[in-house]
């Protein structure tokens, strides 16, 4: 077999490692965006380079990125931070125990492995393939996640340097790449529904709404994003026939 | 180029909490077959989830009352077209954030 006829081998194999890294691609503007943001913020809250890329290195998040530099920036107290950052990240639990079943015939560190680097956006990628019918392996998921963790840390490396010149990254509607993109993973979602399945799920979507919008009055929201799931996935299974 | 050691401390601690919950299901459910109604429990979480993502963005909690992000609503519409109409991800998240930035750009108030 030739080099070439080899190459192309791999390239059409749907769970090769190099897969995932094509499967990442149209994700990683958002990264790119999110990242950028979460380094000017950083930058902005007086979080050094060296801290800010240490931070996006270990804690791998975008959101509870943005909450630590401005409570570091409010000079809040260690304990808080922590346990903020805890409640912000609690609903990866939901994520991860929706992909972990496909996982379960490998090891117990290459699970580990997938799950550590597991993010709203590559749980995303992942369920929609899942969604269309195809199938995702631990090659695969390794090729996704680990293109965009390196994206992520050069992307909030690039934003903590830039910090100093660029001061509202929201001017350039940066911070929007975010809910757009979980929109078009939504959407996604909903069309890969069989018709005669999309009426149900639909309402699920209306459910979720109002519960976010009711409970938001009474808990932050990223309680309410837990408890609103949790609710809307279980009437969820009591009302699909 | 300096590391403040309370910052450091921060970080760790902040890696531990938000490691956890990714890693446990995958430890957990490696060895344990799950029954029907929960596996399709988990079947509803990537859409609850998005959706309550996208409404995240889209309300305001002030002080004793929740309200919509009218500059969010606005944007939100040409990116629910272009999703709809493309089914392209990236193509959605561009349109997302140059409609974010024409709102802000226009935004008097």
């Amino acid at each position: 077999m030739s080099i070439a006829s080899e190459l192309s081998e791999t390239e059409r194999d749907p769970l090769h490692f190099l897969q995932g890294v094509k499967d990442c691609i149209p994700t990683l503007l958002g990264y790119v965006c999110i990242g950028f943001a979460a380094g000017i913020v950083g930058a902005s809250s007086g979080v050094s380079t060296m801290e800010i890329a240490l931070m996006s290195a270990l804690v791998y998040a975008g959101a509870s990125q943005f909450i630590m530099c401005s409570m570091l920036a409010a000079a809040s107290p260690p304990s808080v931070i922590i346990l903020t950052t805890f409640i912000v990240n609690a609903r990866h639990l939901l994520l991860s125990a929706s992909l972990a079943p496909y996982f379960s015939k490998y090891s117990l560190w290459k699970n580990i492995g997938i799950g550590v680097l597991l993010t709203d956006e590559s749980f995303g990628v992942a369920s929609d393939k899942l969604a269309k019918g195809g199938q995702i392996s631990d090659r695969w998921m390794n090729g996704l996640n680990i293109t965009a963790y390196l994206v992520w840390i050069a992307s909030c490396v690039a934003g903590g340097i830039l910090g100093n010149w660029i001061s509202r990254p929201e001017a350039f509607g940066l911070d929007f790449a975010l809910p757009a993109m979980f929109l078009a993973l939504l959407i996604s979602q909903l069309q890969s529904v069989q018709t005669s399945k999309l009426k149900h799920r639909l309402l699920l979507v209306l459910c979720m709404a109002v519960l976010m919008y009711l409970l938001s009055w009474w808990v932050p929201s990223h309680i309410a994003v837990i408890v609103a799931t949790v609710m809307t996935a279980t009437i969820g299974v009591f009302t699909d026939k | 180029m300096n590391i403040d050691p309370n910052v450091m401390y921060i970080i760790i601690g902040g890696m531990a909490v938000t490691a956890i919950p990714r890693i446990i299901p995958f430890v957990v459910l490696q060895k344990l077959a799950l029954p029907k109604p929960v596996l399709q429990w988990l079947s509803y979480i990537p859409i609850c989830i998005f959706t309550a993502l996208v409404m995240e963005h889209l309300l305001v909690r002030t002080e004793g009352s929740v309200t919509f992000n009218w500059q969010v609503l606005i944007a939100i519409l040409p990116t629910l077209v272009t999703a709809l109409w493309s089914k392209n991800l990236l193509a959605t998240v561009i349109v997302g954030i140059v409609s974010m930035a024409v709102v802000r750009l226009l935004w008097l108030g």
